[in-house]
């Protein structure tokens, strides 16, 4: 399959790979490589990288992909307590039922564009919400949350006499086995539930460098740059925007099928609209329409959300314990209200220096740092000739 | 488009790579030795602390924390011992849970059933805790008891007054020391009969999850069976902040009570919008309006400040109790924070010195030991009185403390006083009773 590729997407390809199923490894040293932060890692990379197919190439801001995410887990969990615990089923009929939902969402709300179709998408989102929180009680179990029980029918597994509810699994391959190994006093998990996550996001990102690279992928840009041009030169934009908002629920409906899959549980808060926000918080801090930019972002907002907030006085008193005590007192102090409670705060600020001096996300920063190296590495080479010019070009300007 | 035009090549290709691909997971079911999930290895019994710390129960949730912190030290064996040198066990010697140093880890469920299950699988996973509690919330609390189930680890609950946390939601690994909706029925329905007579007609305002969709049933049932008439019944969001759209109808509802089937920050809101809208200086059909609050806290009854007085409510346990643990505990409690415990804080230190305990009558940690040491277990010197952990539901049975908000308060905490100690059989059920029914506890799971 790698040979669709162009020279440059294979190598971005391999190396994605590669990075991805060596994260238990990257990831243990920063204190995040036990298995569920691992596991959403993936799931969200898997989420942002749908939502950029949207946001990324054609333009149009979604505040409503939460509500996918929400119907993928709820459609998961219901096959988990009526079918079989193997995923694949409910894996299915989220994408399904995803689909489904964004082909009638889609269908309304791209009759407009810009901030009319945002608003419409958060209202059908928050209306998604409050039928999950208290209409659809009886589907969703309201605020407690879709869970399964003992009770449940199941009626492809064989009979439970195990007086315990089964794990969710792939064909016996329990998601919430992990082999642990201790190298070098640091812990390394390898989680079952993470590789099947991180396979389906591979998967997932070759499918989005494709579409990318399509044709359809280019006339999804061209309705990002100028909508108005197409129309006028006959072709139907709608269609399009159409598949792409489908495509892209799906891939929300495929993460939240794998979020349950995870952690057989849905609850409506994953349909509220602050989710909705936060996906678009994981693009644009990555990069909106680079391929690899939302994968970032996700990993850099989930990582803020699981560590960060996990820093208490305790941890702090602990980093700063070489410094004499008044001073430990006063690192502490003022790194308090960035950590635990605060991490929004700090996850706020690091938003707002990105989106200030680097437009195009962590990925434009990625893409500086190696153009500046670039530039050490051909100065280095070639350092007799240029300084001469160098110095001449400087005492021209001046 | 050519997005897709696979050739026979192609597709053999990326066959097999997936195919590879789903094959190596199998590579790490190597299953690990240990005999139970985050056996403690001498360094350290780890426990996870999951509360609230933000949401409408984060009060709560910050009370609770302090009574872990305190617990901790006094299983360590600091300060002055607390509640254990008044319980009856006396397996516990200051020296940590067998042996090991208790240390503990916090998290923020952000009265959110998501939320509190990461955090607490991160607890599992990432710090190595053998026992979670905590909980301000039923549905929180019964999210976080299956996680707990299926990880292999012990739960107990903190403050959680579902009836559904020890009934339809029951598991094996979960045990629970606070009381529960039906009780608070039983214990008040008889009060309110004495005070209101039998000829009532009622209006329900429920948070819209599981502790009050049951507490309600449960009020609803008990006061019916004395001769109330149950007007309304209206669901009121968990995040509902301005109560006052849901207070107006009341008024011409023909209805002389109000339930409110609120707790924290709701139960203040709600109360205030009652009482700004002059319900209870009205009169309907004859009689004075009255309001009640079926669960009641001082730590409510701060926030709602004067409009508590003469509201009646029932509590798991209150700091103006004169028993020998009571009073233990509010000293140590006092001496360390400043200001006496909320039930909150009580239940959740019982739970966690009940948990150390049975470890150490156990002579493990292993959850299903654990489990069957504290199946059936009876104890007293807690604050509660002779109290008997049921094996059929993991529910503690103890007094229940009828309470009304005091018209006279002496300081900022003297806001309740207790009407009533009900005792422990008024408010005993069957565990096959029809608002518990329809869970199963399951076999204890070590996680092995």
């Amino acid at each position: 399959m790698i040979s669709k590729l162009k020279n440059n997407d294979k190598l971005l390809m391999i190396v994605f790979a590669i990075l991805v199923l060596a994260g238990p490894i990257i990831l243990a040293p920063f204190g995040a490589g036990y298995p569920d932060l691992l596991q959403r890692f993936a799931i969200f990379g898997i989420l942002a990288v749908g939502y950029n197919i949207l946001f990324g190439l054609t333009g149009y801001l979604s505040f409503g992909h939460a509500a996918f995410l929400g119907v993928g887990s709820y459609s998961t969990v219901w096959m988990f307590k009526l079918l079989t615990m193997n995923i694949i089923p409910g894996i299915i009929l989220a994408v399904i039922m995803s689909g489904l939902f964004a082909l009638l969402i889609g269908f309304i709300t791209l009759r407009r564009s810009g901030i009319y179709f945002s608003i419409l998408t958060l209202a059908f989102a928050q209306m998604s919400y409050s039928l999950a929180y208290s209409v659809l009680t009886p589907i969703t179990n309201g605020e407690t949350g879709l869970q399964l029980s003992l009770a449940d029918a199941r009626v492809l597994d064989p009979v439970n006499t195990s007086g315990s509810i089964p794990s969710t699994n792939l064909f016996g391959l329990e998601m919430n086995d992990t082999w642990r190994t201790t190298i070098l006093g640091m812990d390394f998990q390898f989680n079952v539930g993470f590789y099947v996550s991180a396979f389906i996001l591979i998967g997932m990102f070759y499918l989005s460098i494709r579409i990318f690279r399509s044709p359809f992928g280019l006339m999804l840009r061209a309705i990002k740059s100028n909508q108005n041009r197409l129309i006028y030169t006959g072709i139907n934009t709608r269609p399009y925007t159409l598949a792409a908002f489908v495509i892209s629920g799906m891939y929300a409906g495929l993460a939240g099928g794998l979020l349950a899959s995870m952690d057989p549980l849905a609850g409506a808060e994953r349909m509220q609209w602050t989710e909705s926000g936060s996906i678009i918080l994981m693009v644009i801090l990555g990069g909106t329409g680079t391929l690899l930019g939302p994968v970032l972002g996700a990993g850099v907002i989930k990582y803020f959300e699981a560590i960060f907030s996990r820093i208490n006085e305790n941890v702090l008193h602990a980093w700063f314990d070489i410094l004499p005590g008044f001073m430990e007192n006063a690192m502490v102090w003022i790194v308090l209200p960035f950590v635990g409670k605060g991490w929004q705060l700090t996850l706020g600020l690091v938003f707002m220096l990105v989106v200030i001096f680097l437009p195009g996300g962590l990925m434009e920063g990625a893409t500086r740092i190696g153009n500046w190296v670039m530039k050490l590495k051909n100065r280095g080479s070639a350092d007799s000739t240029k300084t001469s010019a160098k110095t001449s070009a400087k005492s021209s300007d001046e | 488009m050519s997005v897709f035009t696979p050739n026979r090549r192609g597709l053999l290709k990326s066959g097999a790579l997936i195919g590879t691909g789903l094959a190596m997971p199998t590579i790490f079911t190597a299953s690990s030795v240990a005999a139970y999930t985050n056996a403690p290895t001498g360094s350290g019994a780890i426990l996870g602390f999951n509360v609230p710390q933000s949401g409408p129960y984060a009060d709560e949730g910050a009370d609770e924390l302090r009574a872990y912190k305190l617990a901790v030290e006094h299983l360590n064996g600091g300060g002055d011992g607390g509640m254990m040198n008044t319980f009856s066990s006396k397996a516990l010697t200051g020296n940590g849970i067998l042996g090991n140093e208790v240390k503990y880890v916090t998290g923020d469920t952000q009265t959110k059933s998501d939320a509190a299950r990461a955090s607490a699988k991160s607890m599992i996973e990432k710090d190595g805790a053998v026992m979670i509690t905590g909980g301000s919330s039923s549905g929180v609390a019964i999210a976080v008891q299956g996680l707990c189930q299926e990880a292999g680890v012990i739960f107990m609950a903190g403050l959680t007054h579902s009836n559904d946390t020890t009934g339809k939601d029951k598991k094996a690994n979960g045990f629970r020391h606070f009381f529960n909706g039906y009780m608070s029925a039983a214990a008040l329905a008889p009060v309110l009969k004495e005070m209101y007579g039998t000829d009532r007609v009622a209006y329900h305002l429920t948070a819209d999850y599981t502790w009050g969709w049951t507490q309600q049933e449960s009020i609803a049932a008990a006061t019916e069976d004395m001769g109330w008439q149950t007007i309304n019944n209206v669901l009121t969001p968990l995040a509902t902040q301005d109560f006052s759209s849901y207070i107006a109808p009341v008024l011409n509802s023909g209805a002389d009570i109000l339930v409110l089937n609120h707790y924290g920050g709701n139960m203040i809101n709600s109360l205030t919008a009652a009482v700004q809208f002059g319900l209870r200086d009205r009169q309907v059909n004859g009689k004075n309006f009255e309001i009640i609050v079926p669960l009641y806290s001082r730590l409510m009854a701060k926030g709602a400040g004067a409009n508590v007085k003469g509201i009646f409510g029932s509590t798991n346990w209150h700091w103006s109790l004169t028993d020998a643990g009571s009073q233990a505990f509010v000293k140590s409690f006092g001496e360390a924070y400043g200001f006496p415990p909320s039930q909150a804080a009580h239940t959740v230190y019982c739970q966690t010195l009940l948990y150390a305990d049975a470890c150490e009558r156990a002579g493990t940690f292993d959850p299903c030991g654990v489990v069957e040491a504290l199946e059936g277990f009876d104890f007293d010197g807690l604050g509660n009185g002779p109290t008997h952990y049921r094996a059929g539901d993991h529910q503690c049975f103890k007094d229940v403390l009828v309470v009304k908000g005091k018209e006279n308060p002496t300081s900022e905490f003297d806001l309740l006083e207790v009407v009533q100690v009900t005792p422990r059989a008024q408010v005993e059920y069957p565990v096959d009773h029809p608002m518990f029914a329809g869970g199963a506890l399951g076999k204890c799971n070590s996680g092995a």
